[in-house]
């Protein structure tokens, strides 16, 4: 350990590794994946772990991925829903791995729901 | 990524009640359901509430899981971490409410907590110095080294009021400044990790749960007082605190956070373990430097104190694990900060060992001041089984037992002497009616009697002698000469012994006298053990009137001792009978009791 710089090099890169384990504050955002049987079986594993990726790889600290069993809308699976701190929730279907990565940027970053994958517009379409 | 850590304890107590095998269950089936690159599995240092182990937690929901055994794994595995469904009968009770999960923060055991020893026991993974450094680990050295001069180190700690935590609650900054102020080619910077007390393990914990903060902590003393050398003193007997130092310490070296030039500023600091035998007076300062220079364990005459003449008659700071546990912290945040915390006297806060007759066994962390009946009724859950609160014992054998009317003192190491006991390392042992005082101070002196090294004669014959007055009096043979012949010999022993062993070790005898003497007075006069402890004061009777005559307590009975036909009332032969209970645990008519 040759400086300070270093040491917070070092501490940079690491410390996603720990900030999972704080308590839940009620300023997070939660994002909860459906991952039932019917949840996993349309693909939402995948789903999972782009939400963990993408929240990592832009080290946003104010938010939880958390999972969740079925929430009944199975034929809407894999559904995601977005807590917010102020109690409004947003509730996506038929998600996918790049779904995902958009919902990230778009509504947890800049915070504008992307409203072509609610269920609000799907069940419109039909 | 991972998306969920589970934590599990691998502190001691879980440890021996099998955490590894759910660690080792957890990756099995976490491998199976195939999340092993979701969901990271950590082994933690002690969460505290150790009566409830295994202990795991699950992030990022923070679900407590109490008692977890084995065979539970494959549940939690496939409902929480694949499904998201809480295993809502695992949870610690005190988190369930009736319809939602409340924050582990809000429970009577961790609410009133403030962790700044124990910091990271319990978040962190030991054995991993990322984690460490994650948690803003070694800034406060990078700090020190860079910034500050050894003056300033010293100043802060001064100012900070922070007192060592071992016992007897020396200011740590005064100590610092004296070994400073020393001059000698070689220095050294000791850590006391002999921990002895019957039920103090915090420094356990500590060691286990954040090895590396003692570390950085002995390296910030190296640097204050110059010096390029420490050792820490460990027992043998702690095996996985030896093994996680041990660890610690070569991923410091690898690290350059020990060695030559850290923090490219000249200083050199190396550090190395010496491991105890497990001889109770080697936690006492003079005989612990003599351990490490490799002679047998013996005190010496103070002064010279160890900052002018210590380890290898050198100029050495000596302190305790949970002292150098909060130094880090005190540099990061300030003085002022530290100063915030605690009574006038005593800042900061206190890591106690809770046991004894106490729901939740465990360690805890409070801020000086706290009342002891904060400590025992809310933290520590109340006394089980119904029964009434009788005294507290802090400080182990070289400290006292506080009775009931203080239960609302503020604990700091002022007050807890001016009431006859000390703070100690913080052993808290709590005991309810049914202990006899005179038992306790008897079986207190057993243990010194033992652990008396035996170099001088006032602690080596004097204890020997207080022990056998004791016995005495537990027997029924005692005067009431004899018990004015107990006091003054309990002044002699420590007016004249040569170190702290003895001249606190009729402590036990003197607080209990204080606070208990009726007992003593029941014992030596009406020849009656009021807690009906002491086995040559009782009697075990069978009341003819409720006995059916069943026959079970003379089968149960292990030497015979008690006669009689079936169906006609049992006596018991007073001569055979040892006393051992198991009669009474036997009747089912409540027809044997004890007088």
């Amino acid at each position: 350990m040759k400086s300070l710089e270093e040491l917070r090099a070092i501490r940079e890169r690491v410390k996603s590794n720990v900030h999972l384990r704080k308590e839940d504050s009620p300023d997070n955002i939660r994002v909860v994946v459906g991952m039932a049987t019917c949840g996993i079986a349309a693909g939402a594993r995948p789903v999972l772990a782009a939400f963990t990726d993408e929240v990592a790889k832009r080290g946003l600290e104010n938010v939880m991925v958390t999972q969740t069993g079925c929430i009944g809308i199975c034929q809407y699976e894999p559904v995601v829903e977005v807590f917010e701190p102020d109690g409004k929730k947003t509730t996506y279907v038929k998600m996918t791995a790049d779904k995902a990565a958009r919902v990230v940027t778009e509504h947890l970053v800049n915070g504008k729901v992307v409203e072509e994958y609610t269920i609000g517009s799907i069940s419109n379409l039909k | 990524m991972y998306r969920s850590h589970v934590l599990v304890c691998g502190g001691t107590g879980c440890t021996s009640s099998n955490s590894q095998q759910i660690i080792d269950a957890l990756e099995t089936e976490i491998a199976a359901a195939g999340l092993a690159d979701e969901v990271k599995v950590v082994k933690t240092g002690c969460f505290g509430l150790c009566a409830l182990g295994p202990i795991m937690i699950v992030y990022p929901e923070g679900s407590f899981y109490s008692e977890v055994k084995p065979s539970d794994v494959p549940e939690i595995v496939e409902e929480h971490l694949l499904k998201g469904r809480i295993v809502k009968r695992l949870l610690y009770k005190e988190t369930v409410q009736e319809s939602n999960v409340k924050s582990l923060n809000e429970t009577n055991f961790y609410a009133k907590q403030h962790r700044v020893a124990l910091r990271n026991c319990g978040v962190i993974n030991p054995e991993n110095i990322d984690e460490y450094i994650a948690v803003d680990g070694y800034e406060a050295l990078g700090k020190v080294l860079t910034e500050m001069t050894p003056q300033q180190v010293i100043d802060e700690i001064l100012e900070s009021g922070l007192r060592g935590r071992g016992g007897a609650g020396f200011p740590t900054g005064r100590k610092w400044s004296f070994a400073a102020a020393n001059q000698a080619d070689q220095k050294y910077v000791c850590c006391n990790a002999d921990e002895g007390d019957p039920g103090a393990f915090m420094d356990r914990s500590v060691l286990e749960g954040d090895p590396h903060v003692v570390i950085e902590a002995m390296a910030i003393a190296g640097y204050a007082i110059g010096a390029s050398q420490g050792y820490i003193y460990v027992r043998a007997e702690y095996p996985i605190a030896v093994h996680r130092l041990q660890v610690a310490i070569k991923q410091a070296r690898e690290y350059g956070l020990l060695g030559k030039n850290i923090f490219g500023s000249g200083f050199d600091f190396d550090l190395d373990l010496r491991l105890g035998a497990g001889a109770f007076v080697c936690g006492e300062e003079t005989a612990l430097m003599t351990s490490i220079e490799g002679r047998r364990g013996e005190p010496r005459p103070r002064p010279p104190f160890p900052a002018v003449k210590g380890l290898f008659q050198k100029p050495t700071v000596l302190n305790n694990v949970e002292t150098y546990a909060n130094i880090p912290q005190i540099i990061l945040k300030g003085a002022d900060w530290f100063k915030s915390m605690g009574t006038e006297k005593s800042k900061g806060t206190k890591v106690f060992a809770l046991g004894g007759k106490i729901k939740n066994t465990g360690l805890v962390e409070v801020p000086m001041g706290t009342t002891l009946r904060e400590i025992v009724e809310e933290i520590g859950g109340g006394i089980p089984n119904g029964k009434k609160f009788k005294a507290a014992q802090t400080g182990g054998p070289s400290g006292g037992c506080i009775p009931a009317e203080h239960l609302d003192v503020p604990i700091d190491y002022d007050n807890l002497i001016a009431i006859g006991s000390m703070m100690g390392s913080g052993g808290l042992i709590v005991m309810d009616e049914d202990t006899c005082m005179v038992d306790i101070a008897k079986f207190f002196l057993e243990f010194t009697v033992d652990e008396s090294c035996g170099k001088c004669t006032p602690c080596r014959v004097g204890t020997k002698r207080l022990y056998e007055m004791l016995d005495k009096i537990t027997r029924g043979e005692a005067t009431l000469e004899d018990l004015d012949k107990m006091e003054q010999l309990c002044y002699y022993i420590k007016a004249n012994s040569l170190c702290g062993l003895g001249q606190t070790a009729p402590n036990p005898v003197l607080s209990t006298l204080r606070y208990f003497r009726d007992e003593y007075l029941a014992h030596i006069v009406d020849k009656k053990c009021p807690a009906g402890v002491c086995k040559h004061l009782m009697q075990v009777t069978i009341l003819t009137d409720k006995c059916k005559g069943c026959t079970l307590c003379a089968r149960t009975c292990p030497v015979g001792a008690i006669e009689g036909k079936v169906k006609v009332p049992h006596v018991v032969n007073q001569a055979k009978c040892i006393k051992c209970g198991a009669c009474i645990e036997k009747c089912k008519f409540g027809a044997i009791v004890k007088k």
